[in-house]
């Protein structure tokens, strides 16, 4: 009896420092993946300091590395996607929990979260055989001519339309995160208690007004925090974009033009890539990703946090 | 008052025009944002189905302008994948079990919490790096072990937050009726605690395969691809993502076929594997 206590009181130790331990493994991960990232973009970040993240040159031939094309890439890619996927993800989510009749709003909530399931390199895919094409063939000659005709943004849309170039990478990348922002925005919007929103048609308020004063105001900060995770997801993202930016290492103006990004230079450079100094000016790219997507979800973190303590407060 | 009656009725109207505007915006942008969905899934199969036949099943990967299949890619992704998940889900398992059962009182726990959290949303590629820095250099070339290595990477944290979710589902009564009955912590948690989780932990692990079975970025730089059967995964091994990759963005048409085939392929299992998720989950509530 007294054995089968102590044995059990060891059994006990044992399995709560085990599962202990591995929480704390998956701390050192994220520890070790920051050392190595730092250790490897050393030589880097050495010779080019501060230079790396502003210089526009990326010369393998001179060894010459400077980050700002991919950053710039990047980026522009990801503010395109936001405006293509913020609103239309917003009018779904809408469309399902204000608009949809009752046997459609399962439906139409499962098939929009099994397509946030699609693995990113088949959005890149048709991007490259389907969609570049066709954009290069009928749009991209449009905007080139109206667009691009105009005094301000005009450079921004002028040259050959060759299909693939940052434009269309900021478009399929908006695509992809569309279901995904999609289905985060409609479960936000089921948070709100009906009883707010029946008080609000009660008072004869319409749908849009329900939307506006009531849903939004009290899922606001989820929101940011939802779009927030929707850019980190675009930051990141490397097949989609890989296939159809061009790979091209030269910052342009125009938005028709290739371009490359963080990841997509790693996609297509990091194993070719020769000598030390071209390895670790690649993996400083890396190292500024993960410093770039992990600003976006401190942030995204806070504004839910937020959300969730105002929650406590209110129940 | 018949004049404040007209500036209501007025008002009356914008209000109902504006709400008939917005929503009508909003019919618009579904059917803008599934126009493209289904544009996409058209393609893909359409060119999936044209391209997919048994030789794609028994065929190793081609050279250009020969004809092939996908089967040692196949075969080395179901491999790279199970290993990735064999890693990755034990460690999992056991970091949610800590955040669920001994977390309360823990300081370690928010902190763990968070950087799940970072390791869930880290990119890809950046996990590619990664090991790359620390498996294939080290070892001298890419192999198979360091693809499942990064794999488990991006299924780690998945694991961790469902096993998490999970084990807070179980209602803290069966907890304490089964220690009542005298037994250890150890015992609850895993002949109680695991018990009553159990399909809520198996469909982390699921969802775990469908994110990882389609992922591409982290491989190029790890299990990088190989022509033909690898033998053992210590030396650079096939798998379905890269060989898309590459297929899909070489000049030969054969090679493009293939890619679609593949990528059909990777596309219903990953589809597949969530619907038994979703069910699981309708049955296990």
């Amino acid at each position: 009896m007294v054995r089968s206590g102590t044995r059990g009181r060891i059994l006990d130790v044992v399995f709560a420092s085990a599962t202990k331990a591995s929480a704390i493994f998956v701390l050192l991960i994220i520890v070790a993946i920051m050392l190595s990232l730092l250790i490897g973009a050393w030589p880097a970040l050495k010779r080019f300091g501060f230079y790396f993240v502003i210089s526009k040159e990326w010369n393998p031939v001179t060894e010459h590395f400077g980050a700002l094309v991919a950053i710039y890439g990047t980026i522009v890619t990801s503010i395109i996607a936001m405006l293509i996927g913020v609103p239309v993800s917003f009018g779904i989510a809408v469309f399902i929990t204000e608009l949809c009749p009752a046997w459609l709003k399962q439906p139409i909530a499962t098939a929009i979260e099994l397509l946030a399931a699609i693995p990113s390199i088949i959005y890149g895919m048709w991007g490259l055989f389907v969609f570049a094409p066709f954009f290069g063939d009928h749009v991209e000659p449009w905007l080139s001519n109206t667009l691009g005709r105009l005094p301000v943004i005009g450079p921004l849309f002028s040259g050959p339309p060759l299909g693939i170039g940052v434009l269309t990478a900021g478009i399929i990348l908006g695509i992809m995160i569309i279901p995904f922002m999609a289905s985060v925005f409609r479960d936000l919007f089921e948070v709100v208690p009906p009883v707010l929103k029946e008080s609000a048609y009660g008072i004869g308020a319409t749908t849009w007004e329900v939307i506006k004063k009531i849903v939004l105001p009290y899922t606001k900060i989820g929101v940011v925090g939802a779009i927030m995770l929707g850019l980190g997801r675009a930051l990141g993202e490397t097949m989609a974009v890989t296939f159809v930016i061009g790979n091209a290492d030269r910052l342009e103006t125009s938005l028709l033009m290739p371009g490359n990004t963080i990841s997509s230079s790693l996609a297509n450079q990091f194993t070719e890539a020769v000598g030390k100094l071209y390895t670790s000016s690649l993996i400083a790219l890396g190292l500024l990703l993960f410093i770039l997507t992990f600003i976006v979800l401190f942030v995204a973190k806070y504004l839910l946090v937020r959300l969730t303590l105002k929650e406590g407060v209110r129940t | 008052m018949s004049v404040i009656k007209n500036i209501n009725i007025n008002l009356y109207r914008k209000r109902r025009l504006v709400n008939f505007l917005v929503l009508a915006c909003s019919v618009l942008t579904t059917l803008f944002g599934l126009f493209w969905l289904v544009w996409l899934l058209e393609t893909l199969f359409l060119h999936g189905f044209r391209y997919l036949n048994l030789s794609v099943f028994t065929e190793p990967t081609p050279p250009p302008g020969q004809s092939g299949g996908l089967a040692n890619a196949i075969a080395g992704s179901v491999l790279i994948t199970i290993m990735g998940v064999l890693l990755g889900a034990p460690l999992g398992v056991l970091s949610g079990t800590f955040l669920s059962e001994y977390g309360n009182r823990s300081r370690v726990a928010p902190i763990i919490r968070f950087v799940n959290d970072v390791l869930l949303s880290a990119p890809s590629i950046i996990l590619g790096v990664f090991i790359y820095e620390i498996v294939v250099v080290p070892s001298g070339h890419f192999s198979g072990w360091a693809g499942s290595l990064s794999l488990a990477l991006i299924a780690l944290p998945i694991i961790v937050r469902t096993t998490e979710d999970m084990l807070k589902l179980v209602p803290n009564t069966v907890r304490e009726a089964a220690c009542a009955l005298g037994a250890p912590r150890w015992k609850v948690t895993v002949a109680i605690v695991y018990r009553a989780a159990r399909a809520g932990i198996f469909t982390g692990i699921l969802l775990a395969v469908a994110r990882i079975s389609g992922e591409t970025a982290p491989l190029l730089f790890t299990a990088l691809n190989n022509q033909f059967w690898s033998s053992s995964l210590n030396e650079p091994v096939a798998n379905l993502p890269v060989v898309i990759f590459q297929f899909a963005m070489s000049p030969y048409e054969d090679w493009q076929h293939l890619a679609w085939a593949g990528a059909l392929l990777i596309t219903i299992s990953v589809l597949i594997l969530n619907i038994i998720v979703r069910t699981f989950l309708r049955t296990g509530k």
